[in-house]
């Protein structure tokens, strides 16, 4: 059972994500209306703080909790799935006001609709699953 | 004012952001990535869809950490607005409320107000009856989760982790999450909550 001690970061993630504000669909709203800095202050920071860390550990050759190199890995080049799909999900992301991470943390919010949601991302990536080799990627 | 109550105010966008940072360096320590929605593909092969879809027939099992990791958000929601619970509400801006006014979106002005975090119209059980909702709610995580897949990441996986690894791909699939966002936001929500 070594994903048992993931419980803490997930727990940690949920609580970021709630005070953060970053759950909220009036956040999503206002930041696509760009009418507050506030979530390009935190995916910045993010981005930023995230690119520095990323550098270091490549520099170092750092290593895991169990000895084995932190590797990140390139993604394929290309621009239509990325595009599209990043478009699709766009589309999603401002009608809903969540995206997976902050999906999951509303379910310990009570905000009981939101299962919906999940349910519905889920069935997206069925479909996604089964008409992928039709789709350009 | 203790550390509870510290805590307990909304976050400052770079606290936020720290915050973020310092989950993904737990997860990338303990031999994971940043990345919410493959969980969604797991849960697929979890529920046998590699039986006849070739995409979700793999050892789902090595995910199993990331779904542990995406489950306890929940508990980390729930101990967010039970023992960590703001004493405001979202504090958007004036605009912001003012604009979803006329959709017919009221914005909490007070905790005791609204849904906390979404706006009831659209969040609560109530509301939930309107096929209206119904379909907002429906249609947004079907496009979530096949738009995620598609492009092979969300807000975690592309915009958090594939932009500091700077990686192009990921910076174009964020441009088309704004793309997406700002077509939703700006055109098709106001028609589909004004009519």
């Amino acid at each position: 059972m070594k994903s048992i001690k993931y419980i803490l970061p997930g727990i940690l993630f949920g609580i970021v994500m709630t005070k953060s504000e970053a759950v909220s669909w009036f956040r999503i709203q206002e930041m696509f209306r760009f009418e507050s800095f506030h979530m390009y202050g935190i995916i910045g920071t993010a981005v930023t703080l995230a690119a520095l860390m990323t550098f270091f550990m490549k520099k170092t050759n750092a290593s895991d909790i169990s000895g084995s190199k932190i590797t990140f890995n390139p993604k394929d080049i290309s621009v239509p799935r990325y595009l599209i799909g990043g478009i699709i999900f766009g589309l999603g992301w401002a009608m809903t006001g969540a995206c997976p991470g902050p999906m999951f943390t509303l379910v310990g919010h009570g905000v009981w609709p939101i299962l919906l949601v999940i349910l519905c991302s889920i069935l997206g990536t069925y479909v996604y699953g089964v008409l992928r080799d039709r789709l350009p990627h | 004012m203790n550390i509870i109550d510290i805590i307990s105010q909304p976050w400052h966008w770079s606290v936020s952001g720290v915050g973020i940072v310092f989950v993904m360096f737990i997860l990338l320590w303990f031999g994971g990535n940043f990345g919410a929605s493959s969980n969604l593909r797991t849960l697929c092969a979890i529920g046998g869809a590699g039986k006849k879809t070739p995409f979700f027939d793999y050892e789902w099992k090595n995910q199993m950490w990331n779904l542990v990791f995406i489950l306890s958000a929940i508990i980390g929601g729930y101990i967010a607005v039970t023992y960590l619970g703001s004493s405001e509400p979202v504090d958007i801006s004036q605009s912001t409320r003012a604009h979803l006014a006329t959709m017919g979106i009221s914005t909490p002005t007070k905790v005791s107000e609204g849904l906390g975090y979404v706006p009831a119209e659209i969040y609560s059980l109530d509301a939930f009856s309107s096929a209206r909702n119904l379909l907002l709610l429906c249609a947004g995580g079907f496009f979530v989760g096949f738009g995620a897949r598609y492009a092979g990441g969300c807000t975690s996986g592309h915009a958090i982790s594939g932009l500091s690894n700077l990686q192009i791909p990921s910076l174009i699939a964020v441009a088309g999450f704004f793309i997406g966002g700002l077509m939703m936001t700006w055109f098709i929500l106001p028609l589909i909550l004004t009519t």
